[in-house]
């Protein structure tokens, strides 16, 4: 079975596509075969986007009135399929609308589907990698049902390019009623304001984890994030526990980062957040406990107090400024 | 007000973890706790019920029967009562096949809300809660950080990348929860005691009606292979002895990031 048609969710934003779609529509190319898009809200102004990077139909299920994504989406795909036969697979997004779509569209078609992938080739049909143990080790599966494989990807398996493409024909997807499951409608939206660059984005990126001790504490990482021009994250714990909005958690359940250098102050190193920053270039680890399993990944570390060293890291990097 | 709560036992993330070799399946032979994450959704129904002034919470959970103390501390916790689906053939189900069981069990119950964590902590896919609400037809609401019933209608502050959303839903419904949504009660000495003679029903594939559509014959993937992962060496690891901040400055010369 050669992979000839491939479709890929692609999640719009004001500003364009996330990161993320374009990432899988770039990957899909690289399988030579017919690559679509699928998205929703207006798909006229992105059909630019989706051809630039690789997408020769964009279609578009166009204005879901407040809807949340998961279930209109879904059912629009499921009438796609009906309509236009299946695809060999349908890659999307490892994101909180991305999944929604995933698993209702899995249950939609009654078929399986893989998640939390970082790797898809063709090895005499669809293979896909899944870190697991906090990525220590990969395992790779097939789809044993019939098509289409419907595969969840995270962040950053891949790298976005262009490829020069003319822009995308638009087509309406076939109108799907949902009924009951597509009756969740977003009221309101609020954005949590951070300065500085985007933490999937940052070339540094600085995180804080329960050694912090204390919530007040979290301004140390805030401030050498700063100093540094880049990014302040943090583990899974310390948002558990409300010190910091779940935008800044780095980890399996929260963002992915491959900075050019990750600052993890106070984190042990639970398989939870390695997941989300092992692909970083270096690791600088410092934990006052010399077992934390972060030390064994890390390109350097410091057996510390992090009340002691990131004070005065902070007067170091006053003092370089 | 009745609510379900899917929950998993998990073997204690604490401990070591391995894939058994023939089947790839996660080993599960040791002890298995109540996943964590699903101690929030338990602890946000039994608030919930609390404020409606009526109604009950019930567990719903797929696995093994033989150890259910994961499950007796929901009911410590003051859940009035658990269903298990239990069966050998349950064994290798994917995420698609787990939905079908306990959508089957939740079935049953017919509850006005049903709570899930967002994902499990051994297994991770994500997807299960919300596979469960299109087998039931029901409106979902992932990621909530916070969780409001206010007679027929659901409002939930969702989670997004940029912060979050407000999202209403007339109930019935499906919502999964963050952790740190609520913080859990510790069973108290009473609850332990009551636990024991709380109702946990026990039912098989074929009480559920499902006989031959889920467990691993129903899987449509398969592992093929488990491989390591290139692995990432250690570097120089140094005691702070107060130079540790002019030691990390000249690690961040050395790769160029000052």
């Amino acid at each position: 079975m050669s992979i000839s048609n491939i479709w890929v969710v692609l999640e719009p934003t004001a500003g364009g596509f996330t990161t993320t779609s374009l990432e899988l529509l770039t990957h899909a190319r690289t399988f030579g075969g017919s690559v679509a898009g699928i998205t929703w809200g207006d798909g006229a102004s992105h059909a630019a986007q989706a051809g630039e990077y690789g997408a020769s139909t964009l279609h578009d299920a166009g204005n879901l009135n407040g809807a949340l994504p998961g279930a209109p989406v879904a059912a629009a795909i499921a009438a796609l399929v009906a309509s236009a036969g299946a695809p060999d697979a349908i890659l999307i997004p490892t994101s909180y609308d991305g999944r929604d779509i995933a698993g209702r569209l899995s249950a939609r078609l009654d078929r399986t589907l893989l998640t939390n992938v970082t790797g898809i080739s063709d090895n005499g049909g669809l293979e896909t990698e899944h870190p697991v143990f906090g990525g220590t080790q990969i395992v790779k599966a097939k789809f044993t049902s019939d098509g289409p494989g419907i595969i969840v990807v995270r962040a950053k398996s891949f790298v976005a390019e262009s490829s020069g493409g003319a822009a995308a024909t638009v087509s309406a997807l076939p109108s799907a009623d949902s009924g009951a499951t597509g009756s969740a409608k977003i009221i309101a939206t609020h954005v949590e304001e951070r300065e500085g660059p985007k933490l999937e984005e940052a070339a540094v990126v600085v995180s804080g984890g329960r050694g912090l001790g204390e919530a007040g504490s979290y301004q140390l990482i805030s401030e050498i994030a700063k100093l540094l021009n880049g990014a302040a994250g943090a583990s899974r714990a310390i948002v558990d526990a409300g010190w910091v909005p779940y935008s800044h958690q780095v980890g399996q359940t929260g963002k992915t980062v491959k900075p050019t250098v990750y600052i993890a102050c106070g984190i042990s190193g639970a398989t939870q957040h390695m997941v989300g920053m092992k692909g970083s270039k270096n690791i600088v680890a410092i934990n006052k406990d010399p077992d934390a399993p972060i030390f064994q990944i890390a390109d350097f570390g410091i057996v510390g107090d992090v009340h002691k060293v990131l004070p005065a890291l902070i007067e170091a990097l006053k003092a370089r400024n | 007000m009745n609510i379900v709560v899917c929950v998993k036992q998990i073997p204690d993330p604490a401990a070591p973890q391995s894939l058994e070799s023939s089947t790839h399946n996660l080993n599960r032979s040791g002890k298995l706790i109540l996943d964590e994450a699903d101690t929030y959704g338990v602890e946000m129904a039994l608030q919930l019920v609390d404020k409606a002034g009526t109604g009950e919470v019930t567990v719903v959970s797929m696995g093994s029967s033989s150890d259910l103390a994961g499950v007796r501390n929901a009911l410590a916790m003051g859940a009035a009562k658990a269903i298990i689906v239990s069966d050998d053939s349950l064994r290798g189900s994917d995420a698609l096949s787990t939905a079908k069981v306990l959508a089957a069990a939740i079935r049953r119950v017919n509850p006005d809300l049903v709570l899930a964590a967002t994902e499990s902590s051994d297994g991770y896919t994500g997807t299960t809660p919300v596979q469960i609400a299109e087998l039931l037809g029901l409106p979902s609401i992932t990621f909530a950080k916070s969780v409001n019933v206010d007679g027929s209608l659901v409002t939930v502050n969702r989670q997004t990348e940029a912060g979050y959303d407000e999202v209403t839903s007339p109930l019935p419904a499906l919502v999964t929860v963050t952790a740190g949504v609520v913080e859990p009660r510790y069973a108290s000495f009473k609850g332990i005691m009551a636990a024991k003679s709380k109702p946990v029903e026990i039912l098989t594939v074929a009480d559920l009606g499902l006989d031959g559509q889920v467990g691993a014959s129903g899987a449509g993937q398969s592992i093929v292979a488990v491989e390591a992962a290139e692995a990432r060496e250690s570097g120089e690891v140094v005691v702070d002895d107060g130079d540790g901040a002019d030691k990390i400055v000249a690690f961040l010369d050395s790769i160029k990031v000052l």
